[in-house]
Formats: structure tokens, C-alpha cells, sequence
């Protein structure tokens, strides 16, 4: 994860807010918000070399499978739930997205922008994309459900999320205004029911 | 674990505590006495101890040897002691043996102080908040105003999870491991059936077996045969045992044939010679009993509303017993109340029985959540 990414997540947390992070992996962003926000942050991970790495990060980590859903959760029951980077790697996409917009009150969803066009490039000379934001071998990917900007937004309009903001940048860590479908690599979103 | 050594030879404690004890059910104690280990040392602004709460089987002897033994580990061994997840190079370790317990603190077969004859079946029903209170009483002894961590598997997940209701300032954190809010129906049934082998058996004499020079040693078999099946899962005997015969064909008789049979009586007949009846009752009535949410008409977030500590959850996925369903209630319950806590579900094929063994991931999480705990105290 990069910093601006972090950064542009940061930004849209309100101080000492309730957060879940799905898929928190080694518990990094929360470490951000900790210290950034102070936030009262949870992460959700299925790997335990993760889950044992956020707790030595001083993370709170639940273990559960985020495939199985959120049904543990009440409503409402988090300020804003995040799923930085993850959304590509489910395969429950249009449930995970639900439930968080049932359990937070705001979501953020992060994810690598398959319409960046080194990725279009790549596929146009005949080969998968491989790239910083993506890095695996077509036949070794944890990545099942790649998609752009536009992709996403119509996901989101069938599941009636409606998008409240939007950051995309490019693989400098820079803001993309222009073209983002196309300039940006990864893309950062503030959704809610 | 990497440089982890034993602790060696160690030695048991006593203390008395004069005065009346309060119990909850309502008796009182005029006295009684722990007995209890300590492993490690005492930092100087005695930040750094952990208290180490045992099931229902379990002693005050959590780690190390006795002198002159070398077979007398203590039950938790592999967990505690120097470079072990419980590192006793940081921590001060308390393990403590309960009120009503057979090893030596004050209970059923003691001798009651009031009449110099032994308790048997007058000794007070005691519950896991009684246990907490008396372990309060040793940490005044000890000096200790705050325990860096309460920690317990089983039954002892529940006193470390009381001891963050009972004495919310007086721990740091709480580390439920294999634990559960309460008992399920099915739970106490098998406590019940358990508890029937014993009063049932002709040697119980109503609970004052002492005065008869006998123990009720066939319904301890029963209890311990029947608790074994419930702490191992169905795959883990079938790993274990399988249908393996001691002999090469079946002889069509009442004897000792499969392995499992031959398993079940060992420790039945093993646990009869240690255990006493009595304190058997006891535990698996506190067992019964404990349920902080009663009082709060079931709602265990309510409950847990007075704890402050930070906690560590810990289940494994085949305990049927205590399942991660149950850790889960607990977990749900602690984020209700935006409390800190970490949740770890340990792939394991040991049942409920886990929670004693060695395990790389499972022992890592210890490891590295106590690892936070021990720069937290300076340890």
C-alpha cells in the first residue's frame, strides 16, 4: 500500500471514528488510522501469518471469512467500514459490498483500476496484465474479480450504493483528474446506501 | 519455539487467609487456604505478573517439575516458561489451585476448622466469581495491585473472563482461550451424566466416602471416560485410535478389545487415583453455573459492559464443547462495548483438548499478543 493511498482513506474518517477493516492484512492502515485518527479500529483476516502479524502490530484482529459474510455484525454498527484492496480477491463481491453498507454507516472500497492503460496496453500486445498494483502471474493470482472505474460504478448502481466521492491516482501516488478511467491505477471510493 | 527451555525444578506455595469469605450461593468460609506457584520474577513496579487460571482438572502446578520427579510436568508446560509464549524471562507467572479444589487449597477433603472433621459433602458449591475473589485475595498477599494479563483455557477462560467484570482496574488483559459465555444445555447434560456416575456409585456414601476408607472410584472412571470423548473430536480419535484392536481378531468379550477402550480406562483409571469426587462435583457445577448475562436477561453485551481490560480470543474449529461459536458471542459482545480485542481460530483436529496442545500458530498468537503485553509493562 502506498502512502497517498492511505492518506486518501484517512481523509474521509472522522476523528476517533469506529472502523472495520476487511481483509486488514498485516494490519497497516489501521496502524495509519490509529495514529492519524484515532480511530477504535478492527480488522477482519483469514491468513493466520497475517492475523499473528496484525496482533504484533498491535492491531485488533478478528479471524473470520469474509466469503461467509458479516452476519455477526449488527447494523450500523461501525462508522465506516473499509475493503482496501480486497474486492478483487472475493468472490462474494456483491454480498461483501451489501454487508458493509449494512454494518457501517459509510464504506470505502479501494481496488487496482484494470482500465489503467499500461493494463490495456498490455492486453492489447496480447499478454495479462502485470504491474506494481498487480503483480501476479495470470495462472497464480489471488485476483478473481478485476474490474475499472466504470465497472464498479455500475455494480454500484445495481446494488443502489450510491458513490459520495471519488479519488483515483496513478502509480506516482498522484491524483488523477483527467481521464481517470484510463490514468489512474488505483482507485478510492466513498460509498453508502 | 525457538531457545525455549523448561523451568526446571519448582515448588508449591501455601497461604492462609483468616476471616469470613463471602461465597456467592451464600455460605461462608471462616478460612481457608491456596496453595499456588509463582515462576519468574517480580519486576520492580510489580507490573509484570500474569495469573494463570486452570479447568477442571487442572492445578496451581502449571509448569516445571517437582524436585526429585521428572514426570511431574506441570499441565500447561509447553506453554509457560523461559522463551515459551508465556515467557517467564518477562513475566511473573501465578498459577493458583481453586477453592474446592484436591491439591491442596482448601476444599472438600480438607478438614473443616470448625469441627476438625473432614468437609465431604458439606463443603460449600463455590462458582467461578467465588474463584476470582479468592484469587484476588492471593494477589493482595503477593502484593500485586494489577495483573498484566489473567489467562486461562476452559473453565479457566471463564475466571479470566470474570476477572474482567469483578476487577475491571485490576487487570490489564484478559486472554480467553477455549472459552465460553455460559454452558448450552447439552453441556450440563454431560456434566449431569458425569456427576450421576459418581453420586451413583455405592462408594459415595453421600459424599463422605472418607469416613468409609473408599473412594467412589468407578464413578470417577464414568465421568473421566465420558469427559475424554467430549474434549477430543470425532476425527481426532479416528486419527488416534481408529478401530485398531489390541488383539488381532475379536474375541467376543466384555474385555479390553478396541484401543480406544483400552485409552478411555487408562485415563479413567489415572484421573480415579488423583481426583477427589467431591471437588469434581463441585467444578462441574461451577461450570453450571457461570453465566455473567444472567443477570442482565441474557444480554451478554450488557454484561460485559463494566470490563475494561483488552482481550485475546482464542478458539479452535473442531471444540464442539466450547465451539468458536461460543468465542464469537464473546467477541461480539466486547466489540458491542468497543472494547479491544484480537480473535484467532485455530485450525486444530484435538477438540476441546487444543487448548493443551502445542500448536505453531496457535502458540505464535500467545506469543505475539503477550509480546505487546510485555513492552506495554516493561517486562
Amino acid at each position: 500500500m502506498i502512502r497517498s493511498d492511505l492518506a486518501a482513506i484517512a481523509r474521509w474518517i472522522p476523528n476517533g471514528a469506529k472502523v472495520l477493516d476487511l481483509g486488514c492484512g498485516d494490519g497497516q492502515l489501521l496502524t495509519y488510522l490509529q495514529q492519524a485518527k484515532q480511530v477504535s479500529g478492527y480488522g477482519i483476516e483469514i491468513e493466520p501469518e497475517r492475523v499473528v502479524a496484525s496482533i504484533r502490530n498491535g492491531v485488533n484482529v478478528l479471524q473470520m471469512n469474509l466469503e461467509t459474510g458479516l452476519s455477526g455484525f449488527d447494523d450500523h454498527s461501525f462508522d465506516t467500514v473499509i475493503l482496501s484492496q480486497t474486492l478483487q480477491a472475493m468472490k462474494q463481491t456483491e454480498a461483501i459490498l451489501r454487508d458493509m453498507l449494512r454494518v457501517g454507516h459509510e464504506g470505502i472500497v479501494t481496488f487496482p483500476n484494470f482500465g489503467f492503460w499500461k493494463n490495456r496496453l498490455q492486453v492489447m500486445t496480447g499478454t495479462m496484465p502485470k504491474s506494481e498494483a498487480m503483480p501476479y502471474e495470470w495462472y497464480d493470482t489471488p485476483n478473481i474479480h478485476l474490474c475499472t472505474l466504470a465497472d464498479f460504478e455500475s455494480l454500484c448502481q445495481t446494488i443502489r450504493a450510491q458513490v459520495i466521492e471519488r479519488v483515483v491516482i496513478n502509480p506516482n501516488g498522484r491524483r488523477v483528474n483527467a481521464f481517470p478511467n484510463l490514468m489512474g491505477s488505483l482507485a478510492i471510493y466513498r460509498i453508502r446506501a | 519455539m525457538k531457545n525455549s527451555r523448561s523451568l526446571g525444578t519448582v515448588t508449591p506455595q501455601r497461604v492462609h487467609f483468616d476471616g469470613p469469605f463471602q461465597l456467592i450461593s451464600g455460605a461462608r468460609l471462616e478460612q481457608f487456604d491456596l496453595v499456588y506457584e509463582t515462576y519468574g520474577r517480580l519486576n520492580a513496579a510489580r507490573s509484570n505478573a500474569i495469573l494463570i487460571c486452570h479447568a477442571l482438572s487442572g492445578t496451581h502446578h502449571v509448569a516445571g517439575t517437582y524436585q526429585g520427579d521428572p514426570h511431574s510436568t506441570g499441565w500447561w508446560d509447553n506453554m509457560v516458561g523461559p522463551g515459551k509464549p508465556v515467557d517467564t524471562d518477562r513475566f511473573f507467572v501465578v498459577g493458583v489451585n481453586n477453592l474446592g479444589g484436591c491439591n491442596g487449597s482448601t476444599g472438600p477433603s480438607s478438614a473443616d476448622p470448625a469441627t476438625g472433621r473432614l468437609f465431604g459433602a458439606r463443603f460449600p458449591f463455590v462458582t467461578v466469581e467465588d474463584w476470582v475473589h479468592a484469587q484476588a485475595r492471593l494477589a493482595d498477599h503477593l502484593n500485586i495491585q494489577r495483573f498484566a494479563a489473567v489467562m486461562g483455557g476452559s473453565l479457566g477462560a471463564m475466571q479470566a473472563l470474570q476477572w474482567s467484570l469483578s476487577y475491571p482496574a485490576r487487570l490489564g488483559h484478559a486472554i480467553v482461550i477455549a472459552g465460553a459465555p455460559n454452558l448450552s444445555a447439552q453441556n450440563i447434560g454431560f456434566n449431569e451424566v458425569a456427576r450421576q456416575a459418581i453420586i451413583t456409585d455405592p462408594d459415595f456414601y453421600g459424599g463422605d466416602y472418607y469416613a468409609h476408607a473408599v473412594i467412589p472410584e468407578r464413578g470417577l472412571r464414568l465421568a473421566r471416560m465420558l469427559g475424554h470423548i467430549t474434549y477430543l473430536s470425532d476425527d481426532a480419535m479416528m486419527e488416534k485410535f481408529g478401530r485398531e484392536l489390541l488383539a488381532d481378531k475379536p474375541r467376543f468379550s466384555l474385555e479390553v478389545e478396541f484401543e480406544i477402550e483400552s485409552y478411555l480406562r487408562y485415563q479413567g483409571d489415572k484421573f480415579a487415583e488423583r481426583f477427589d469426587a467431591n471437588t469434581y462435583l463441585i467444578m462441574t457445577k461451577a461450570l453450571d453455573y457461570f453465566d455473567p448475562a444472567a443477570s442482565t436477561e441474557g444480554n451478554l453485551s450488557i454484561a460485559l459492559a463494566p470490563a475494561k481490560a483488552q482481550f485475546l480470543v482464542v478458539s479452535f474449529t473442531t471444540d464442539w464443547r466450547f465451539s468458536p461459536a461460543r468465542s464469537h458471542e464473546i467477541v461480539k459482545a466486547l466489540l458491542d462495548n468497543s472494547l479491544t480485542v484480537s480473535y484467532a481460530e485455530i485450525e486444530s483436529t484435538q477438540g476441546h483438548d487444543a487448548f493443551l496442545m502445542e500448536n505453531e500458530y496457535y502458540f505464535s498468537v500467545v506469543g505475539a499478543y503477550l509480546e505487546r503485553v510485555a513492552r506495554e509493562v516493561e517486562a
